[in-house]
């Protein structure tokens, strides 16, 4: 498990230009807040913001409020808001901004199961170089809820019996090389 | 014989596995040679990319690096993986402090990445390298009489796809060319909630729901994707949906290397038939 070491923004920097310097984040200055994105997002209904109230959030320099929320965690990358944008911006990849913001801020959501499961996603792809998808889905339910798990044990017992479910990961022969390579990433900035 | 840098992506070898398995048999009988990439990774995939994105863009900048000593189109099968490879790939080309950031980190690895990959996905090779035209010219066992909804679900299609984003075609044009019939239907790009499923089933579950319904009103026998995420979703949560919803589905989704290998007379056991939840051998069963 990584560790989470919150990092507040350098001074003078707005939340919109923090938002900016993430690849995807840019643009969002010119949306002329028409709201095609919240009537296209397909789960806009459970966000504590919904889509275009997200960014009006940004450019209001509203970033606890924000970050906290668990907004941009019910994202689902569909991308029906990115084509439908008569602006350009990409809504889906400034919500995944978003997620990065809240994690490196260390004020994720608590309300919404989303941010452990990429953690436990990471852990796994970190780990092995590929993912392990039953180990992942374990651990996300014992950080979770282990009862949900059991409402859930059938879908994972019927891909075992299909034979989708290997017991064992599989680690890949460069693991060292990526090691290097990730620390070195972690070194430039980690989330930048 | 077409030549190509082949990436499973990690669910092709898990709970994709009917994918990967079916893929490289079909790939064969249409002449396309799939050289699968030495010791790739996972591409970071959307949860990487949505927590630490210099990390995730290098985990998927190291696959096209390796996939650039090849000089071939590196060809998934996997809908989030193509979007996560071609937007990192996009990302490195418009961003230089990115690319610059990427490559000092690929360079603890003896690694560069010089741009020169195109990222593809298997569908857009079978339609646009191969042709629908060339497939049905293959086709030994006509799927006459088989009604099927093909589902895009969002990455294949969507943010930049080869197919119209909301109304491809792609996919439909495929089913015609294997003799069997594309149903028409207003869901086939309408999402099922990816991995919420497992953080958020709820929500997923519902959006599972309104595909499943769509499908079963317009006469589908089975459903067709090539997404392992939506494959899982419509296949293996069937039956919480049912639960759920009172509803009672049973409509095998298939990957489309699957249908497209059953028409080309390739054996079940060589397609990974069995390996789907909701069994499709009732519906396949006068082709095979």
């Amino acid at each position: 498990m990584d560790e989470t070491i919150a990092v507040a923004p350098a001074a003078g920097v707005s939340f919109t230009d923090e938002v900016c310097s993430i690849p995807g984040g840019d643009a969002i200055r010119s949306c002329i807040q028409c709201g095609m994105c919240t009537g296209s997002c397909p789960t806009a209904n459970n966000w504590d913001y919904p889509p275009r109230r997200v960014i009006a959030m940004v450019r209001a320099g509203l970033r606890e409020e924000l970050l906290s929320s668990n907004s941009m965690w019910f994202c689902a990358s569909c991308y029906t808001c990115t084509v439908r944008c008569p602006r350009d911006i990409k809504p889906a990849d400034i919500m995944h901004a978003l997620e990065v913001l809240s994690i490196r801020s260390g004020l994720s959501t608590k309300k919404s199961r989303t941010p452990i499961m990429y953690q436990c996603f990471v852990d796994s792809a970190k780990g092995n170089g590929r993912v392990y998808e039953l180990g992942m889905m374990i651990k996300l339910f014992l950080k979770t809820n282990p009862f949900a798990a059991l409402k859930l044990a059938p879908v994972g017992l019927g891909l075992f019996l299909h034979g989708r479910m290997p017991l064992r990961p599989t680690r890949i022969k460069g693991m060292k090389e990526l090691k290097l390579i990730l620390d070195k990433a972690k070194n430039l900035g980690g989330a930048k | 014989m077409k030549y190509y840098s082949y990436y499973p992506g990690c669910s092709a070898e898990a709970t994709a596995s009917p994918l990967g398995i079916s893929v490289p048999p079909v790939a064969r009988a249409l002449d396309i040679d799939l050289a699968e990439l030495e010791d790739w990774n996972c591409c970071g995939s959307t949860p990487y990319h949505s927590t630490y994105k210099l990390e995730a863009g290098v985990m998927a900048a190291r696959n096209l690096a390796l996939a650039e000593k090849t000089g071939l189109d590196l060809v998934t099968p996997c809908s989030n993986c193509y979007v996560v490879l071609s937007s990192v790939n996009t990302h490195l080309k418009e961003l230089p402090s990115f690319r610059d950031n990427v490559n000092e980190a690929l360079a603890a690895g003896n690694l560069t990445y010089g741009g020169g990959v195109k990222v593809r996905h298997l569908v857009e090779v079978l339609y646009t390298d191969i042709t629908p035209e060339v497939i049905a010219s293959k086709v030994t066992k006509p799927l006459k009489g088989l009604k099927v909804a093909a589902y895009y679900g969002c990455q294949l299609v969507r943010p930049n796809g080869f197919d119209d984003p909301e109304s491809p075609h792609s996919l439909d044009e495929m089913v015609t060319s294997l003799g069997a019939d594309a149903v028409p239907w207003e869901m086939k790009a309408h999402c099922c909630g990816s991995s919420l499923v497992m953080s958020e089933p709820d929500v997923a579950l519902g959006l599972i729901n309104k595909i499943m319904k769509n499908a079963q009103e317009r006469g589908a026998q089975c459903l067709i994707t090539p997404c392992p995420l939506c494959q899982i979703n419509l296949d293996a949560y069937q039956s919480q949906v049912n639960s759920k919803f009172n509803t009672s589905y049973n409509l095998p989704v298939l990957f489309v290397s699957q249908l497209i290998g059953v028409a080309l007379g390739i054996p079940a056991k060589e397609l990974a038939l069995e390996k789907n939840i909701v069994s499709p051998m009732r519906v396949l069963a006068p082709y095979l």
